[in-house]
């Protein structure tokens, strides 16, 4: 066992003395601080101020309200944003609990260390960005400004990764790419020439079928579609769900398909044998706009439901019942391409087949299919031109991945590993808003990598545990105590949205363009951030689109028109895609020249061994990812995760529901904390299913500590994506620990 | 004036979002709510069905609760809303015991809290009680059943449904469409 360089460190009582600065911002709701001038002042309206909501990457658009005292009360949608369409989600709703949370991180701080022991010191805000500058300065000469990397994950990392540009490195990377969506960009741009974007260019609320694969919208509260989805059900739409589980989804399904897992690509490929069979492709649609038709139909040509059976255990004639369905509503026809979506390491190949699927039922560019979205042209506020990097982050996995259209942030994580063969090793990652260790699976490499660095800075709002690694910590505000960007999101309508602050930043914390801003004044690089402050870019911005900041001040979204004007293709029109062949590419020439089968085809996955279930994840409508575990307002609807096991296994196994029990994985992993079982028939015999998020090892999260299990700690085998870097999470198989010495709530329970 | 609530349990998620808009709106402490969701699962792996239900008071016609209060404190409002007027609540908890659906809660404050409707604070301004306007969903409708034009009549009207324990004979104004 080698002995860590870096030692974890749980943030202590630290930032105590900065508390008594909190309970002062708050006065200022009364005073001559910003918020006079925003709205209401005066006129007798409540307190409101626009923002756009950062609990989850939806980002949709609101109201924060405050009380008399200046107190920040409650969040509400924005009526004319078309992400939320007036209605928060239960995370954006409990958004107010971020900023409430006492456990949030209050000053910056310093790793020291004396002897053996290492600790942090508390800081300011110069001393640590001094400290970050010169460490970045001695990297940059000794190693090249481009052995610098950025993991980022949300608003900040457009602040962040100007100052990357400004000092010389194209390294950034959000694990929104590899670790979740990727394998679905990639499969839709081969074969259409373009990606789904954020929120997808789905048309639910027209839709008259959708097909949602392992997809368990409801759960996942991508708030948007969850409206539509409850639009599409007012009208009678169809709705199938594959999943092994019994989805909330699948409750509201006309068909549910209790998949076996690992299996999904087959049945996509029977569905493309029986449409082409029976002659159920719209014809006109393949034949304007497809190439490859002739040798897709001879590929899936023995893929019958009766074989897609033998694999799938889905019976024959609901695979034919379904396939009839989805003609039946061609073209308003989804076959939902999902979104978090690595799973098992053939990915890409799974969504083509989705892709495929799409095509032969003439959905793309369709109403109640795919739609066309539009975005802003935003112009950037002018700056110098950014320095040439000498190396381009896609150098750190040289050959491989080669169609992955985003940097692979875990390609990335492997290049900071020092090896005799590669030449290009990170020294220092800057990471902001992303917890590395929950969002990359093989913990033990990610750590390795972290153990390699020179220089590790976490920016964020709470001690989430790869704060325990940094050299430096900086703490930053909340969405609520700050501007950011504009949201300029491709929707049916382009739009902005504006964020800004609801309230002064509480402790010693700062925003995200401060913060790099700052750190690039002390590098030197101001010449990237000409503007005096982050209110005269986003002014100057706004202008430039006819509007203003005191106008978005006021409205918080503006609507623009479209440039085409339709959302969908006219009947019979020309379209040229963005291919290699100008048309969609049933068989792919792109997938062929690199290397990767044209069409796709299913492989067998391993299964679990006797006495093993595979360790499936999922997520809960009130949490985001590791996130929202400590907020107090979300952890009063759930404060940890639960096991769901098949009433079989648990008789075999002597399971019942309220039971605390721990998992160990195929490579004899076993969790550091336990979990609370749920008996329930909603799902398989073969597999068990969690809730992404829980199990926090730092003490300093109050709420979140030791409650259920961290699935990505077991999650210890990455299937990864040869065609894009996917890290492939669904192939780890666990068994039951029942004795074993309780500690924190299950020992009280 | 008769207000009421449907919620259609084909559409509700679960995702709990008026019961945190619940909290922020009334200023509900944490680690209480005035509304909740409940799950009920039937049948056996693979033929299943689950109803997923937004519950709170049920605002009855015929109130275990109001009748049992001592004080005066629970009584019927505007449009036959059961509401607890704090100061006259001595927090003796027989409201609670009474209530065949568990919906009040004693207040660290000292009093019986509830569902109001958000009568006095949204209603009576023309606003949708939290918890229906911000539901993304839109799963729950509200509104006076006197006005066949509302959207609880209408919904009511047109979908089957059905109310909670109705053999406690309370009348309850909380309907679930199925």
């Amino acid at each position: 066992m080698v002995t860590s360089r870096r030692q974890f460190i749980k943030i202590g009582a630290l930032g105590a003395g900065s508390l008594a600065l909190a309970g002062s911002s708050f006065n200022l709701a009364k005073g001559s601080s910003i918020l006079d001038k925003i709205s209401g002042a005066g006129t007798g309206e409540p307190l409101r101020t626009p923002t756009y909501c950062e609990i989850c990457f939806w980002q949709c658009a609101g109201w924060v309200y405050k009380d008399e005292d200046g107190k920040i009360q409650k969040i509400v949608g924005n009526d004319d944003d078309q992400h939320c369409n007036g209605r928060f989600c239960p995370r954006g709703t409990g958004g107010v609990g971020q900023y409430n949370d006492e456990d949030r991180l209050k000053t910056p701080l310093i790793r020291t260390r004396e002897g053996d022991k290492e600790s942090f010191r508390e800081a300011s805000w110069d001393e640590a960005l001094d400290y970050i500058a010169g460490k970045m300065r001695a990297i940059a000469q000794k190693h090249g400004p481009e052995c610098v990397a950025l993991f980022t994950h949300g608003s900040g990392g457009a602040h962040f990764g100007q100052m990357m540009k400004a000092f010389g490195s194209a390294s950034i990377a959000a694990p929104s790419f590899a670790q979740c969506r990727g394998p679905r960009e990639v499969g839709f741009l081969t074969t259409f020439g373009d990606i789904i974007y954020s929120p997808e260019r789905i048309d639910i609320r027209d839709t008259r079928c959708m097909v949602l694969i392992g997809s368990h919208l409801g759960e996942n509260m991508h708030n948007g579609q969850v409206q539509e989805m409850s639009d599409a059900i007012d009208k009678g739409a169809t709705i199938i769900t594959v999943d092994p589980r019994f989805s909330t989804a699948a409750g509201k399904s006309k068909y549910w398909l209790p998949i076996k897992p690992a299996t999904d690509l087959a049945l996509l490929l029977s569905w493309i044998h029986v449409i082409i069979e029976n002659e159920w492709y719209d014809k006109d649609y393949v034949e304007r706009y497809t190439v490859g038709f002739e040798q897709l139909k001879e590929h899936v040509k023995t893929f019958t439901p009766e074989w897609a059976y033998g694999i799938t255990t889905i019976d024959p004639n609901v695979i034919r019942e379904t396939a009839r369905e989805m003609h039946n509503a061609a073209p308003s026809v989804i076959v939902n391409p999902g979104r978090h979506v690595t799973w098992y390491g053939d990915d890409t190949q799974r969504l083509r087949a989705v892709a495929i699927l799409t095509a032969l039922l003439g959905s793309w560019g369709r109403r109640g299919g795919y739609y066309k979205p539009e975005k802003l042209h935003l112009p950037n506020y002018p700056v110098p031109p950014f320095p040439e990097p000498k190396r381009n982050p896609t150098q750190a996995y040289e050959g491989k991945y080669t169609l992955a259209n985003e940097v692979v942030a875990n390609g990335l994580c492997d290049a900071t590993i020092p090896t005799v063969d590669r030449s290009c090793n990170y020294k220092a990652w800057i990471v902001n808003g992303t917890n590395l260790l929950a969002a990359f699976p093989n913990q033990a490499n990610t750590l390795k990598a972290i153990d390699a660095l020179e220089l590790l800075v976490v920016v964020d709002t709470m001690p989430v545990e790869i704060t325990g690694y940094a050299d430096v910590v900086l703490p930053e505000c909340t969405y609520l105590e700050r501007y950011d960007m504009l949201r300029n999101s491709n929707h049916r309508q382009p739009n902005l949205a504006l964020r800004m602050p609801a309230a002064e930043p509480k402790y010693n914390t700062k925003p995200a363009s401060w913060i790099a801003q700052e750190l690039a004044r002390k590098l030197g690089l101001s010449a990237w951030f000409p503007w005096k402050n982050i209110e005269e870019m986003l002014d100057w911005q706004l202008k430039e689109m006819g509007s203003s900041l005191e106008e978005m001040k006021r409205i918080g979204v503006k609507n623009f028109p479209r440039e085409a004007d339709d959302l969908y293709f006219s009947p019979g029109e020309e379209v040229v895609f963005n291919t290699t062949s100008g048309k969609i590419e049933l068989y792919s020439s792109d997938m062929e020249s690199a290397g990767f089968e044209p069409l796709p085809v299913y492989t067998a996955h391993e299964e679990p061994p006797e006495g093993y279930y595979r360790l499936n994840y999922g997520r809960a409508p009130m949490h985001t990812f590791s996130r929202t575990a400590n907020n107090p307002n979300l952890t009063d609807l759930m404060d940890e995760n639960v096991l769901w096991v098949n009433p079989k296994v648990a008789r075999l196994w002597g399971l019942e529901t309220g039971q605390y029990i721990k998992l160990k994985n195929q490579d004899e992993k076993i969790s550091t904390f336990a979990i609370k079982v749920r008996v329930t028939e909603r799902i398989r015999w073969d597999s068990v299913y969690m809730v992404h998020g829980f199990g926090h090892n730092n003490k300093k999260l109050s709420r979140a500590h030791g409650r259920g299990i961290n699935d990505t700690e077991m999650i210890t085998r990455v299937h990864i994506d040869p065609v894009m870097g996917g890290t492939g999470m669904r192939g780890n198989f666990v068994t039951f620990i029942t004795d074993f010495e309780k500690e924190g709530k299950e020992a009280e329970a | 004036m008769r207000y009421a609530m449907a919620v259609d349990t084909k559409k509700c998620v679960g995702c709990s979002d008026c019961v945190v808009a619940c909290q922020t709106e009334n200023n509900v402490p944490i680690g209480f709510c005035r509304d909740w969701v409940v799950e009920v699962t039937d049948g056996t792996y693979p033929q299943l069905e689950v109803e997923i239900r937004s519950e709170r008071c049920n605002h009855c016609e015929n109130s275990p609760c109001v009748r049992c209060c001592p004080t005066g404190a629970s009584h019927y409002a505007e449009g036959g809303v059961v509401l607890v007027t704090p100061h006259k609540c001595i927090g003796c908890g027989a409201c609670i015991a009474s209530c065949p659906y568990d919906a009040r809660y004693p207040h660290p404050d000292g009093h019986v809290d509830k569902c109001t409707f958000c009568l006095h604070n949204r209603v009576e301004k023309g606003l949708d009680p939290a918890c229906v306007s911000v539901c993304p969903t839109k799963c729950m409708y509200f509104g006076d059943l006197d006005d066949p034009n509302s959207p609880v009549s209408k919904v009511l009207k047109t979908r089957k449904f059905k109310t909670l324990i109705p053999e406690a004979g309370t009348n309850p104004q909380l309907y679930f469409l199925i």
